[in-house]
């Protein structure tokens, strides 16, 4: 990397930091922060719902994605929806299972179901076993969790993180009306595939979008906030860009 | 102490980071060492996610009445078998490869084969479940790059106007692939940044 990029990629960095600091800092001080209305949330919030008066559990698939590559981040978000998930339904007497494809995200769902259970006074109901690892390979992380998911007492199926071509598995057969699936991946060919199969399915950056709307946590809605501010100021560059470029100046 | 890992966890990010942006040999000398430690790290909790798939959730399964121990008793003799030949003879033996890959391998293969066949099906059904514009756009999308991909309209590189237009429309999954790139990579900053500075913690337990 030349000086002038990693300036550039520091800066951004420094920058980046000092919004979300800035905005989880308003957010916190009361300043309303506004999200927009994703129906695909919205339903997720009403299976949510039927699945806490019905008494069945809900499942998060965190994908196969470890901690220790250039995806750890999805891997962090699906963990940060689990947390949201786990404070949407609080009121449950079943909390929620999570699948992982890697040892160290499973571990980590294990931690933040302990944690829930402490914020929400449900130590009591916290299992260890329900941050589960149910394959190490893309195809058999699939397989194991796809097991999982045809226990009749598991309505609501939440899929984020890295999924590849496998997802097909995982999003095919979920078609029954008291079933509920919502899938996003980060990769191309995963989103794809849950397009092709499921029908309720996330686009893109809504993946690390999902935990703000499940837990309205400060730090959570300024993020989205600064993403969004990247985005319009990275669509400006582009277009700035495209209009230079046919002009002839660069 | 949750304080003592949050100063932690944030040091050790900080210096990571730096040594990325930085090539002063300081940090390089501080942040190899702290990549090492989390590949170990990362290691062990694998070895222990396993542990924990075969003894707390298979083993109890095979210990349980009136549920199915077929697929539960196969996971426990494949990992022991695994587990006791790449003990004898070693992780990188050639025959211990041979034979891990000669089942994975075809297993993985057969299963993407089948994997073909249901997203046809699924694919067929798209405007079932998205009877929206997107849903629309994406099926005759993909037939019409389908089309496209198949070679049918070489013939245009004699007409230049067809050229320029067949041209153009290549590039518009590209565009559309590098904008969802660009959201994830934006959405990948914030979050990194967000347990950068201590705001999101996901390993306080």
């Amino acid at each position: 990397m030349t000086p002038l990029l990693s300036l550039i990629g520091l800066g951004v960095v420094l920058l980046t930091g000092a919004g979300i600091l800035m905005f989880t800092s308003r957010i916190r001080n009361g300043k309303a922060s506004t999200i927009r209305l994703i129906p695909e949330v919205s339903r997720l919030r009403r299976a949510l719902g039927l699945s806490v008066e019905a008494g069945t559990r809900v499942h998060i698939g965190l994908g196969n994605s470890p901690l220790t590559n250039a995806s750890s981040t999805t891997s962090r978000s699906g963990v940060n929806t689990l947390l949201g998930l786990g404070l949407a339904s609080s009121t449950s007497d079943h909390p929620p299972l999570a699948t992982g494809g890697d040892g160290s995200v499973s571990l980590l769902s294990k931690d933040v179901l302990r944690s829930v259970s402490t914020e929400t006074n449900t130590r009591d109901l916290y299992d260890p076993d329900h941050g589960v690892l149910t394959g190490v390979t893309p195809f058999s992380y699939a397989m194991g969790t796809k097991d999982l998911m045809r226990d009749p007492g598991l309505t609501t199926n939440l899929l984020v993180g890295t999924f590849g071509a496998e997802a097909g598995y995982l999003s095919t057969g979920n078609d029954s009306p008291d079933k509920f699936t919502l899938a996003v991946s980060d990769s191309l060919v995963g989103q794809s595939v849950f397009f092709a199969a499921g029908s309720n399915v996330l686009i893109g950056e809504e993946l690390f979008a999902l935990p703000a709307y499940l837990a309205a946590k400060p730090s959570f809605l300024a993020s989205l906030k600064v993403q969004d501010i990247l985005r319009l100021l990275l669509c400006l560059g582009l277009v700035t860009a495209a209009v230079l470029k046919v002009l002839g100046i660069i | 102490m949750k304080l003592v890992n949050i100063i932690v966890a944030i040091i050790s990010g900080a210096i990571v980071l730096l040594g990325y942006f930085i090539p002063n040999e300081g940090l390089q000398s501080l942040r190899t060492p702290l990549l090492n430690w989390a590949l170990i790290l990362s290691g062990i909790a694998g070895l222990v996610a396993i542990i924990n798939l075969v003894f707390m959730v298979h083993w109890k399964k095979l210990k349980e009445p009136r549920t199915p121990k077929m697929f539960s008793l196969v996971v426990l003799l494949a990992f022991l078998g695994t587990l006791v030949v790449g003990i004898i003879s070693g992780p990188s033996s050639v025959s211990f490869k041979s034979i891990v890959t000669d089942v994975a391998v075809p297993i993985e293969t057969s299963l993407m084969a089948m994997l073909a066949i249901s997203l046809s099906y699924a694919s067929i059904k798209i405007l079932q479940r998205h009877r929206n514009f997107m849903g629309f756009i994406f099926f005759f999308a993909v037939i019409f790059f389908l089309v496209l991909n198949t070679g049918i309209l070489a013939f245009s590189t004699d007409i230049p106007l067809l050229r320029y237009l067949l041209s153009g429309l290549h590039q518009l999954p590209v565009a559309g692939a590098r904008g969802i790139l660009l959201g994830i990579a934006l959405g990948s900053l914030v979050t990194g940044i967000r347990v950068l500075l201590g705001t999101d913690r996901p390993y306080n337990g």
